[in-house]
């Protein structure tokens, strides 16, 4: 059976490990290699990391950011933020993550995910939608979440799998960094819409969270940013409360 | 005294699409030399290889084409060179592809590589365990429930006798196959954390000692 995964998440401002909330009032948390390392080592089934600066002077240094975690890791990397082409996200690739992630680029030119598609397969293009609430539906958020698009994100996220996108990466914008849960509602939407993987990623505070964003969520992957790496939640503890719950998990 | 072998530098077969650094990475964790080859010369300098793979068939089996490698590589085989495939490293050794009908694998195993039937969500990726057809060098050390990482769409779906191990995805697949100096995996070995380690540390232990393959053959079956 394949097991639900449980992914931290780094966001970084390109260098360091950087946190808010809802996608505000960053502070710095930490080295990324150095949580990358303790992450691998308690038991984490992948990692991301993403650059949600985006800025174009920090590239070189996410890359270098990028190589520096991967060298850590014996479980996959995944990274993103701001790649826009495809040799922007060859260069992530080459630095020794698995996966990348797109999210305002791809809205902007969906074809973007079919060229990746193409060159990388489908195994390695994740689709990020940050979605948030707005009159009875969905809306896909650009930018870090500051720009609405307007787009339906469950109709997004259908294109985006049919033009390549191998994995979802699902951001509840009205969850994000609030602790209040999962938002169960739209990761179960979402995860009936698609046929590939859905990550489940905005407001996780306790184990019950993730329990219910695999049960009611139906998410492939749960991720999280703050509550591991404040040790508020410690990663065997959860994964072993899951087990507990006849949740399928990988334990280390 | 402490009695050492001679350590064996394992070859990796570079194509531009490959998981590369990342078994590279891996094995220099566990101390083990590792050359880049891109020249059938290289090739035929080879002690030991590994075929790693992320991306598409097609991509693949011209890659070598053009660089003249399908040929060294059919040799190192035919030779006895211990080769390790890894995830697409392992589709390659088949005969062809669904997902690209037109370019021919290597044909070391006579079965068609197969997209998995789309009833469970695709591609298959993540972490799952597998059931154990036959002994093999490869798992030795590794616990029966043990977790592998998977990332694929397309599977072998039968490699008879060679077969080692299964996975389940909407369809059996073969999750690792070995016969004589050949070894695969479908699951990334270089990801899967401690147990991958270990599977890895085994081909290159079978790579060093140089072992007669007849063992691989003659071990025990149904231990699933």
């Amino acid at each position: 059976m394949l097991a639900r995964r449980i992914i931290p998440c780094l966001d970084t401002d390109g260098e360091r490990v950087v946190k808010g909330v809802q996608f505000v009032n960053l502070r710095d948390a930490g080295d990324p290699a150095a949580l990358a390392a303790r992450y691998n080592r308690e038991g984490a089934d992948e990692l991301v990391v993403l650059d949600i600066t985006a800025s174009r002077d920090h590239r070189t240094t996410f890359v270098q950011t990028i190589r520096r975690v991967a060298a850590e890791l014996a479980i996959p990397l995944t990274a993103g933020g701001g790649i826009s082409t495809v040799d922007q996200g060859r260069a992530v690739l080459r630095a020794g993550a698995d996966k990348l992630t797109v999210n305002t680029a791809a809205l902007r030119r969906p074809e973007l995910l079919t060229e990746l598609a193409a060159e990388f397969g489908s195994q390695a293009v994740v689709l990020a939608i940050d979605a948030k609430r707005a009159d009875g539906h969905w809306e896909a958020f650009v930018r870090g979440g500051r720009d609405s698009t307007g787009q339906d994100a469950l109709a997004w996220a259908r294109e985006g799998v049919a033009r390549g996108a191998g994995e979802i990466l699902l951001t509840s914008m009205d969850r994000d960094g609030t602790r209040k849960g999962f938002d169960l509602p739209l990761t179960a939407a979402i995860s009936r819409a698609v046929t590939v993987p859905v990550i489940a990623s905005g407001g996780a505070d306790s184990p019950s969270d993730f329990l219910d964003v695999f049960v009611e969520g139906c998410a492939d992957a749960a991720l999280a940013a703050s509550i591991f790496h404040d040790a508020v939640q410690g990663l065997g503890e959860l994964k072993r409360f899951l087990a507990s719950r006849g949740v399928p998990i990988r334990l280390v | 005294m402490v009695c050492r072998w001679v350590p064996v530098k394992i070859t990796l077969v570079e194509y531009d699409a490959g998981n590369l650094p990342s078994v590279e990475r891996a094995l220099a964790r566990q101390d083990v030399q590792t050359v880049r080859a891109a020249t059938p010369d290289a090739i035929e300098a080879a002690e030991a290889l590994i075929l790693p793979g992320v991306g598409h068939f097609g991509q693949l089996m011209r890659t070598l084409g053009a660089r003249g490698l399908t040929a060294p590589l059919r040799q190192a085989i035919s030779r006895g060179k211990p080769l390790l495939g890894i995830c697409l490293g392992l589709q390659a050794l088949f005969s062809a592809s669904d997902e690209a009908p037109g370019d021919p694998g290597l044909g070391l195993f006579a079965g068609r590589v197969t997209a998995l039937p789309a009833t469970a969500k695709l591609p298959h990726m993540g972490w799952n365990q597998l059931r154990r057809v036959r002994e093999s060098v490869l798992f030795e050390g590794v616990p029966a429930g043990a977790y592998f990482y998977f990332a694929h769409t397309y599977a072998a779906l039968d490699a008879g006798e060679a077969t080692v191990a299964i996975c389940d995805h909407a369809a059996p697949f073969v999750a690792a196959l070995a016969q004589d100096n050949l070894f695969a995996v479908q699951f990334h070995p270089e990801k899967s954390g401690d147990v991958g380690a270990r599977v890895l540390a085994n081909f290159v232990a079978r790579a060093v000692s140089g072992e007669s393959v007849k063992a691989e053959r003659t071990t025990g079956k149904g231990t699933s």
